[in-house]
């Protein structure tokens, strides 16, 4: 398979005049074309710095990638120059952002919006093509193009929603970074905009990160997995693997032990105790250790390395492998 | 079901509008419901089918148009301030927000300390403390963050705050509208123990607004399904998932992505089209435009809400 995007060992942090709050610790991450990777995490698990790095689009000044490499389609993009982030930013990357709300701009029309990008990165287009593909795009995700003069503030929730997928897809980018796409909506609209978009990835052949909490909107559309803990993927792995294996990093465990699931019938559920640490004071060793049931003497000095089970699932643990006589579960 | 035991709160047709400048918003329609003392009814529905309003009319935060809210037998709707103040020691709310909900001036001692000031339930500085660090305890706050401030911790803290807080004045009765929503799953999980332990313990009866059907059903031993104001359907809640009646139940049912492989959605599952506006409603069902066996006589005729088998009540045209 082809990899469209590679990451190797990514830190970023954010600095502060108080503090350095360390967001992104040591990423791994490949994909390949036309695949979906769901990147699942606690709010601060440091998901969304991850999307914003790859874009190039963290905040100015303050957020900073300090190590790691980013590889798209063999391109480096970590330091790269203005002139070729521009290209890809909108128009091989693109990104779906989680509010609905206030992703959109409450001035221009919707077709202004669509349009935008279509404008700067298609310029060979004449206006008549443009106003044409904008209309074939509000096709696609369902809302009829006689509305494309209206703004934002005449659509409800799901609608603004798929004027933002619309503009995202607008361009038939490569890759698509769905940061929550549909936790601002309702669960009978999620639905509607969760089977739009599996529709759209398999006719546009793009690949998807889909950024989210929620393990059941994984379940419906992701075949990769990643789970991602204070700023590393603790555990990677295809959708079987991660939903029906049986070894796992605690952390996930607790992840699904959280869950109320409507099939099961137990009156109590089985949380993690206590809380994410704080990015800017991170434990020594496993960053999991604190809160771990299985902790160790060696999770406490040494950071795991990736241990892979084969078939791609790989676990950042040390309960997995046998390397210094640590034994399994 | 409902007879022999005791029932704390009883709402006899219930009804909110808002006057806009469109219309009459009909933000709860004629909704009825009982809930057994120690026991917790669940209401689910999207956003905007009022459910929030409900849970606030009900603890008249906002008076209702019409109807009847008997507590214990006494209809409170007719009391005054005075007896009203006497009332509201008995019932309390947790709110949705966290973040919002708590006075960022104040510190959690002085938080968990005002229910107690105004309701004037206890004197003397000392003992007011003991009370606080007992409430901090029963909900999992460690003591050493009694004079923290609520934006030194986060959001499943915070939560635990608006909890000690309604608990402060021992009610017998909490609207919890939307405690967990807010809150990341693993949090989201410690919280619904701590709400079910304190049921466990106090005797507690809830009103569970959430629009999280799988959090619902964990919690609740009734649930009522609400659709732009009207309650649709009531059933007990394995009742209710085993055999969904109304069409729409059945549509939110399936539209939960489930963590369950096994268990893809299917798009003819899938409800179409939006939520129709609340104001001025069209008489006949309101879920008509959007349900998939409308017939003529839905738009046409009003529906109400019949019971099916004993405790099941739903209110649709299929099940006449």
């Amino acid at each position: 398979m082809n990899e469209l995007l590679q990451i190797k060992n990514l830190h970023v942090v954010y600095q502060t005049d108080e503090e350095t709050v360390y967001a992104v610790n040591g990423v791994d991450l490949n994909l390949s074309e036309g695949e979906t990777l769901g990147l699942v995490g606690e709010t601060g698990a440091g998901k969304t710095t991850l999307a914003l790095s790859i874009l190039n689009i963290l905040p100015p000044k303050v957020g900073k990638i300090t190590e790691g490499s980013i590889l798209f389609e063999g391109e480096e993009l970590v330091g790269a120059n203005e002139k070729l982030i521009r290209e890809i930013q909108g128009n091989k990357i693109a990104m779906i952002f989680q509010d609905p709300m206030t992703s959109l701009n409450p001035l221009l029309t919707i077709e202004d919006q669509i349009g935008e990008a279509l404008l700067l990165h298609r310029k060979e287009l004449s206006k008549d093509e443009i106003s044409q593909r904008v209309e074939e795009m509000l096709k696609m995700v369902g809302i009829p193009p006689e509305r494309k003069k209206e703004y934002p503030h005449q659509f409800s929730g799901g609608m603004k929603q798929r004027v933002v997928i619309a503009i995202s897809l607008a361009c038939e980018p490569k890759l698509l970074l769905a940061d929550e796409p549909t936790t601002a909506l309702d669960v009978t609209i999620q639905a509607q905009v969760l089977h739009m978009m599996n529709q759209l990835k398999k006719e546009l052949k793009t690949a998807m990160i889909l950024i989210t909490h929620d393990l059941g909107v994984v379940a419906e559309i992701c075949e990769k997995v990643g789970i991602m803990y204070a700023g590393e993927i603790i555990e990677v792995g295809s959708l079987e693997d991660i939903f029906k294996g049986k070894d796992h990093h605690p952390y996930t465990k607790g992840l699904f032990g959280s869950i109320p699931d409507l099939n099961s019938d137990v009156s109590r559920l089985s949380p993690i105790d206590g809380l994410m640490p704080d990015p800017s004071a991170l434990p020594e060793g496993c960053k999991f250790h604190p809160r771990c049931p299985n902790c160790w003497e060696m999770c406490k000095t040494t950071v795991p390395e990736y241990v892979d089970l084969g078939n791609g699932h790989k676990i950042r643990c040390h309960l997995f492998g046998n390397q210094n006589g640590g034994g399994g579960i | 079901m409902i007879g022999s035991e005791e029932k704390l709160i009883e709402v006899r047709h219930l009804k909110k509008y808002f006057k806009t400048k469109k219309g009459m918003l009909h933000a709860v329609d004629n909704v009825n419901f009982e809930i057994i003392k120690g026991k917790t009814l669940g209401v689910v529905g999207e956003s905007g089918c009022g459910k929030s309003t409900l849970g606030r009319t009900l603890l008249r935060l906002i008076e209702p148009t019409e109807g009847e809210i008997l507590y214990e037998g006494n209809n409170i709707v007719s009391y005054g301030n005075r007896k009203m103040f006497e009332m509201r020691k008995k019932m309390q709310l947790i709110f949705q927000d966290p973040y919002s909900s708590l006075n960022p001036r104040m510190s959690v001692s002085e938080i968990i300390t005002e229910p107690i000031k105004v309701c004037k339930l206890l004197k003397g500085k000392k003992q007011i403390e003991e009370r606080v660090r007992e409430y901090m305890n029963t909900v999992g706050l460690a003591e050493r963050l009694i004079n923290a401030y609520p934006h030194e911790l986060d959001g499943g803290r915070r939560q635990r705050i608006g909890i000690a807080r309604a608990l402060a004045v021992e009610p017998e009765f909490i609207v919890c509208d939307e405690p967990v929503s807010a809150l990341d799953v693993s949090i989201q999980a410690q919280v619904l123990n701590l709400l079910m332990d304190l049921q466990e313990e106090r005797g507690l009866t809830y009103l569970f607004i959430t629009h999280d059907l799988s959090v619902v059903k964990h919690i609740s031993d009734e649930i009522l399904v609400m659709y732009l104001g009207e309650c649709v359907e009531k059933a007990e809640t394995d009742q209710l998932f085993s055999q969904p009646l109304h069409p729409y139940t059945k549509a939110l049912l399936k539209a939960i992505p489930s963590v369950d492989l096994s268990r893809k959605m299917l798009e003819s599952d899938m409800l179409k089209g939006e939520v129709t506006s609340p104001i001025n409603p069209k008489p006949g069902c309101r879920f008509a435009a959007r349900c998939p066996y409308c017939r003529p006589e839905c738009v046409s005729e009003q529906i109400t809400l019949k019971e099916v088998e004993p405790g099941h009540f739903v209110a649709c045209n299929l099940y006449e």
